[in-house]
């Protein structure tokens, strides 16, 4: 390699990397065909490349994702219930419901916070108390919702108080049933119960 | 294929660890291929791929979306096999011995269709030898050869990957191809 310009070898190389400008490799060229040291060193580079490219590819093991997996960190619980919910779309929408549900529920509960009774024509209220005077008959069910109930009279029928208590004087008289309702629960019990009855008597009625 | 990946990333990012292992499917072979040329020892090279996944994993919130994943994925594991090239470079070339060996068995399981057995014995050793002696080069040419020729990375992305100027990676590879010519010299 007698007087070969320099560039010569770094226009291989930029050849090889495919950025070679035109004029370069033309100057590249003409010196490989009149010198054959360079030639060789060209055959050589181009083969140790090839060489390189035709080592064969192996592959990981089987287990190579698993034991990635494996090695991480534990994920947090959010992402598991977000797969779960897309994985099970069908129960996804049924808990959806539920809770649904339950939130219009509960929202009925709290909306029913008002003093209310069953309007009878002889009924007499004082605070929040509904006071069945003494010597009066009230024909029919009665029901209180969040306030008392003092009997000093006859009641001919059910009495329900929803979030509150009642008092029966000694002279007082409830023929059907006394039901008091406190808890959230009991309280939906008995609205459930209710819608029941009225489709009973639905179905009664169209007999 | 990169908008899936991003996809998977987003998941990732949101804690979904499923969807890591999707991109773990998709860029094991090349991550463990670079591996592999870079440390010679299969055992070693799967260590060194799953540490690199594990890694990003939990450095996956410094990743830029608006890049190319598989650049990042590979700046990781290479450094992490240049890390380990240089914390065991006293048995560089007992290492190199064992990865002959290793390529032998590898190459045998790859029956070559319609190949003599001799010329199946020549391309292994010829393989063996190739493997050899990229693992004599010195790492910063090691890892510039095997990014370009085993990964069929272009020299911009491996001048992203290593975070050197584009002018440095091409001296590399052509120091890299230089040696690589004089060592297979008499082939």
């Amino acid at each position: 390699m007698k007087a070969c310009p320099e560039e010569i070898v770094l226009y291989m190389h930029e050849y090889l990397d495919g950025d070679l400008p035109r004029e370069h490799e033309q100057a590249l060229k003409d010196h490989l065909q009149k010198c054959p040291a360079c030639q060789t060193h060209f055959q050589e580079l181009k083969r140790t490349v090839a060489y390189i490219q035709s080592t064969s590819h192996i592959t990981p093991s089987d287990h190579f994702t698993a034991s990635v997996m494996a090695r991480l960190p534990k994920e947090r619980n959010s992402a598991g219930v977000q797969r779960w919910l897309r994985h099970h779309p069908l129960l996804s929408a049924a808990s959806l419901f539920i809770i649904l549900m339950a939130g219009s529920i509960f929202s009925m509960w709290n909306d029913d916070q008002k003093f209310a009774f069953t309007k009878q024509p002889n009924l007499i209220v004082e605070n929040n108390t509904v006071v069945v005077p003494a010597g009066e008959v009230v024909e029919g069910d009665l029901v209180v919702k969040n306030g008392n109930l003092r009997v000093e009279g006859e009641i001919k029928g059910n009495v329900t108080i929803i979030n509150g208590e009642q008092y029966t004087a000694h002279a007082g008289n409830v023929t059907g049933d006394i039901k008091e309702i406190n808890e959230v629960f009991e309280w939906l019990w008995y609205k459930m119960k209710e819608g029941g009855k009225k489709i009973v008597t639905l179905f009664e009625k169209e007999k | 294929m990169d908008t899936i990946v991003r996809d998977r990333v987003k998941q990732v990012l949101k804690g979904d660890q499923d969807a890591f292992g999707e991109i773990v499917e998709l860029y094991k072979d090349k991550i463990f291929q670079l591996c592999y040329r870079m440390l010679g020892n299969r055992h070693e090279a799967e260590d060194i791929a799953q540490e690199a996944f594990v890694r990003a994993y939990v450095n996956i919130h410094s990743f830029n979306l608006s890049k190319k994943f598989s650049t990042w994925l590979y700046r990781i594991a290479t450094n992490l096999c240049i890390d380990r090239i240089r914390k065991k470079k006293p048995d560089y070339y007992l290492d190199a011995e064992v990865t002959g060996t290793d390529g032998l068995t590898m190459y045998s399981q790859i029956a070559a269709e319609g190949k003599s057995p001799d010329a199946e014995v020549e391309t292994m050793e010829l393989q063996a030898t190739v493997q050899r002696e990229i693992l004599r080069l010195p790492d910063k040419y090691r890892s510039v050869i095997v990014l370009k020729y085993i990964d069929d990375l272009s020299l911009n992305e491996i001048s992203e990957v290593l975070e050197l100027p584009l002018g440095t990676v091409k001296t590399r590879i052509h120091r890299g191809r230089e040696a690589l010519r004089k060592q297979l010299h008499n082939m």
